[in-house]
């Protein structure tokens, strides 16, 4: 494997226009990678679900190499109706068009950033995988007071031109005070076989607001990693929604540092899964001053063969009195062969806290099937609504009204 | 203050915190073949019991010690043990208690536990081990009626050699992880108990474990075996004196349930956790496994644990049976330096299996808690159910609670609901508490024993009482 790393980073250092400092910096990932290879069920956090046996099961050897000198087309057809949105379209791992057209310029400013530095401690050798092989890093800045008028899509595209079957990409947002953002990350892939890892850093100043909605619709059998770093300051808001559905493997991390008092993190995600998928989503919150605030429920509803993971964990300092933390994770399974496992964590060092978490996991209630059949729905129909019901739960905590029902309307579920 | 004030202060502590002078024949310190063979000589072993021992210590060498639990401690160094100390009068067995060394009666009366068998109010059989031997049992005549066996060890290794080939090593194989197979090559003594089929046993069993010697580690076997139809309720007491060194206790416990039987097994265990600034204690790395082997069996873990300076520890139930239940019930208390990293786990095999978790976590002072639990539901475990409770409880803010568990669910017949909270005592409580006339150490006492109170009802009435009183005592200090 290390071969090939080091001849695709090779070929990639010669077809892009890297500064001498930024070789050096990606030359440091690297080696770190090729040292540490990929992650594995010996290590505590990827327990449940082991990549690379993953990796090696459906793809067999990666590639690596993307020749980012070369543009790629845009097929439009990939674009989202009915809701007016800024665009940052990637394609087979390249940045192709940034687009802020509904929003005032000067308030948004696009920096091509050269320092590749990583400002938090990782032991994740995938983010080392990503620093390395990543193309121009774009930091995207929302200036102070400036709040989006229309939501910004990330398309996540790949077409039959790609080269390699490994594709790494990187964003950093930085949203300056009391300013808000509202992000979707929308993946529509048409080919199969590749392995996505996806890296995002956000800097939350004072007062603003992500809301960050991830939404993996389409069957796909792509591999997908996505990492989400984020800092808050004092009273910062940040709201993830997670919709884990169609790739054949999935894992969506989240580490969120609470830096400032009375900031808060929501995390909301649904696991719907069918043959032969594994899903996984884990998240850390560190609650590292007084009077902050963090909030999860996941839900699954598990097919045939498939599995999903929640490994959610809650940190508070002993500085961190009057924290307030919950997590819930509920399972639906509907087959024999359906697995769920969960690794709800709570590492408390302050005593003035309220935390707690809980899980549940099991059949569909035969009593509430009895109650919608004896109401004259067949027993499709009752499950279905008892699903809905279950999912919809989670939706109904998304707090932007048009983004709600849009996604309600692409999972296909009835309000 | 002088030293001797300063040592009654201590004692005033740790009640239990006294040596006996008493000769002891060890084996030569280290860990290697002679050792072990040693051991299996001065105990009269058969052959297949030696091979055993080397079986488990060939697989040993290739073990390394695990380090991923929260507790962390300095590397213990295996050669620098002994592995056998026995007080010099048990070279040459005692036939009855009336010869058993009056130093040894002293120090047992002192911890509480009678084996004359005059104290017979008590209506406990005891079987006693002082570091590495057992050196009494009582009520045996009683017992003997009934067909049970309740002896040590070591007696039933020579007595009952087909009941221990058969079923010793059968629920920790002697493959299992580092500290067991330590345990499985070099244990000394422990208690063997066989309930016959279809017999309730009259009278709580118990255990009293006690470590004297300095530089020891104390490695006892205990295997309950309970045959069809039977019941056993089983205590087990730990204490050791204070010494400012850590001692290591790894014991493995064994536990067969067949048909329809049902085991309880109750532990209060208050080995000396170090002193106020975290010097010496035991560390207490114990491997307690209890298989629900038959149909309908039954296996139900109770545990008090306010001691050792390291509590390192899951029971588990492996509920084979179908129709088969496991328990457990859990109090730890870590207060100044102690640590405790304890849970259970539920491994479901069998149809219609049950099992219910209650974990109360108390930690006060410089303290260090994680609960640690995995429930496993197996496809073929249809229609089983989990419910577990892990709450813990924080006083001050330079001590950590966590909780750790693991959720397996493979079957979509199964059902499996997990609740956790951390909190602290609430400033309404203790000043309800305080309005009607109590001091806040009073306070604070009553609404531990209340937020306990769902695992101490599950101990014998004996026990229950013991446990209440330890558990105010360990709190002590830790309020205000």
């Amino acid at each position: 494997m290390s071969e090939r790393l080091q001849s695709d980073f090779d070929k990639l250092v010669k077809t892009s226009k890297f500064s001498n400092e930024e070789i050096q910096f990606k030359k440091n990932f690297l080696n770190n990678f090729i040292k540490k290879g990929f992650p594995n069920r010996k290590q505590e956090d990827w327990k449940f679900l082991d990549i690379s046996q993953i990796i090696k099961k459906n793809i067999s050897d990666l590639s690596y190499f993307n020749d980012y000198s070369q543009s790629n087309k845009i097929d439009p057809s990939i674009f989202i109706d009915g809701l007016e949105h800024n665009k940052i379209i990637f394609t087979n791992g390249r940045i192709e068009k940034i687009d802020f057209n509904f929003e005032d310029q000067n308030k948004i400013e696009i920096i091509d950033k050269t320092k590749k530095d990583i400002s938090f401690d990782y032991e994740n050798s995938l983010i080392d995988l990503n620093s390395a092989f990543t193309d121009k890093v774009f930091k995207i800045l929302i200036k102070k007071n400036y709040s989006l008028k229309k939501p910004l899509i990330i398309y996540h595209s790949t077409n039959d031109k790609i080269k390699s079957t490994n594709i790494n990409l990187r964003l950093d947002f930085e949203l300056g005070e009391n300013s808000c953002l509202k992000l979707i990350d929308y993946f529509a892939n048409n080919t199969a076989k590749n392995f996505i890892n996806i890296f995002y850093n956000f800097n939350l100043e004072k007062d603003s607001i992500l809301k960050n909605y991830k939404i993996d619709k389409f069957i796909n059998n792509n591999l997908k990693y996505s990492f989400n770093n984020i800092e808050q300051d004092n009273n910062s808001v940040s709201e993830t929604f997670i919709l884990s559905a169609g790739s054949d493997y999935f894992k969506n991390e989240i580490n969120c540092n609470l830096n400032g008092e009375y900031s808060s993190a929501f995390i909301n995600g649904i696991f719907s899964l069918k043959e032969n998928q594994q899903h996984e989503i884990r998240t850390t919150i560190n609650h590292l001053v007084e009077n902050t605030k963090s909030y999860q429920l996941i839900k699954s509803v598990l097919g045939k063969n498939s599995k999903s993971a929640y490994q959610g964990r809650i940190f508070v300092n002993s500085k961190a009195q009057k924290t307030d933390g919950y997590q819930l994770s509920k399972a639906i399974l509907l087959d024999e062969t359906s697995e769920f496992n969960a690794k709800p964590e709570l590492e408390i060092y302050a005593d003035d806290v309220k935390c707690s978490h809980g899980s549940a996991s099991g059949s569909l209630n035969e009593n509430s099937i009895f109650y919608l059949m004896s109401r004259g729905l067949n027993y499709q129909q009752s499950k279905e609504l008892l699903i809905n019901g279950f999912l919809m739960d989670v939706v109904e905590k998304i707090t932007d009204v048009e983004i709600k029902n849009l996604i309600t309307n692409i999972i296909g579920l009835k309000q | 203050m002088d030293t001797r004030e300063k040592d009654i202060e201590k004692l005033k502590d740790y009640k239990y915190g006294f040596t006996t002078d008493i000769e002891n024949i060890k084996a030569p310190k280290g860990l290697n073949e002679e050792v072990i063979k040693f051991i299996s000589n001065i105990k009269k072993e058969p052959q297949w019991m030696l091979d055993f021992r080397l079986k488990a210590y060939e697989r040993l060498k290739l073990l390394k010690e695990p380090n991923w639990q929260k507790p962390k401690y300095p590397k213990i160094d295996y050669q620098d043990l002994y592995y056998y100390s026995a007080p010099k009068s048990m070279k040459d067995k005692p036939k009855s208690l009336d010869e058993l060394d009056p130093k040894l009666l002293e120090t047992y009366k002192k911890l509480g536990i009678p084996l004359q068998e005059q104290a017979r109010l008590n209506g406990i059989a005891v079987d006693a081990v002082f570091d590495s031997v057992s050196v009494a049992t009582t009520f045996k005549g009683e017992l003997t009626k009934h067909g049970i066996i309740f002896c040590s060890m070591s007696e039933a290794i020579q007595k009952h050699p087909d009941l221990v080939k058969k079923y010793l090593g059968t629920v920790i194989p002697v493959t299992d992880h580092f500290f067991a197979t330590l345990n499985s090559a070099v244990f000394t003594d422990g208690s063997f108990v066989y309930i016959p089929e279809g017999v309730k046993c009259p009278m709580e069993l118990s255990t009293y474990f006690r470590i004297n010697a300095s530089e020891t580690g104390q490695f006892e076997r205990t295997l309950i075996i309970a045959d069809k139809g039977s019941y056993v309720s089983y205590l087990e007491g730990c204490t050791a004196p204070m010494r400012d060194e850590n001692q290591l206790h790894a014991a493995n416990v064994e536990l067969i349930a067949l048909d329809d039987a049902e085991i309880k097994y109750s532990t209060v265990q208050n080995w000396y956790p170090g002193d106020e600034n975290g010097k010496g204690g035991i560390y207490n790395f114990v491997t307690k496994r209890g298989l629900c082997k038959g149909n309908n069996s039954k296996i139900s873990w109770t545990q008090v644990e306010t001691g050792s300076a390291i509590t390192w520890k899951y029971p588990s139930c492996i509920l084979k049976g179908d129709n088969s239940i496991g328990e457990f019930y859990s109090i730890a208390i870590t207060n100044n330096h102690q640590k405790a990293d304890t849970g259970t786990k539920m491994i479901h095999l069998g149809k219609n299996t049950k099992s219910k978790i209650i974990s109360k976590g108390i930690s006060a002072g410089f303290s260090d808690m994680t609960y640690r639990g995995l429930v496993d539901i197996n496809s073929k475990a249809k229609n089983s159910n989990n419910y577990t409770q892990c709450d813990s409880l924080l006083m001050g803010n330079k001590c950590g609670a966590h909780t750790v568990p693991y959720i397996k669910n493979k079957n979509f017949d199964s059902n499996i609901a997990h609740e956790a909270t951390t909190s602290k005592i609430s400033e309404d409580q203790l000043h309800y508490c305080q309005q009607r006339g109590l001091n806040p150490e009073e306070a604070v006492g009553l609404i531990v024993n209340g937020f306990c109170k769902e695992v101490l009802q599950q101990l014998p009435m004996e026990f229950a009482v013991e446990a209440q009183k330890l558990v105010g005592i360990s709190l002590e200090g830790s309020v205000g």
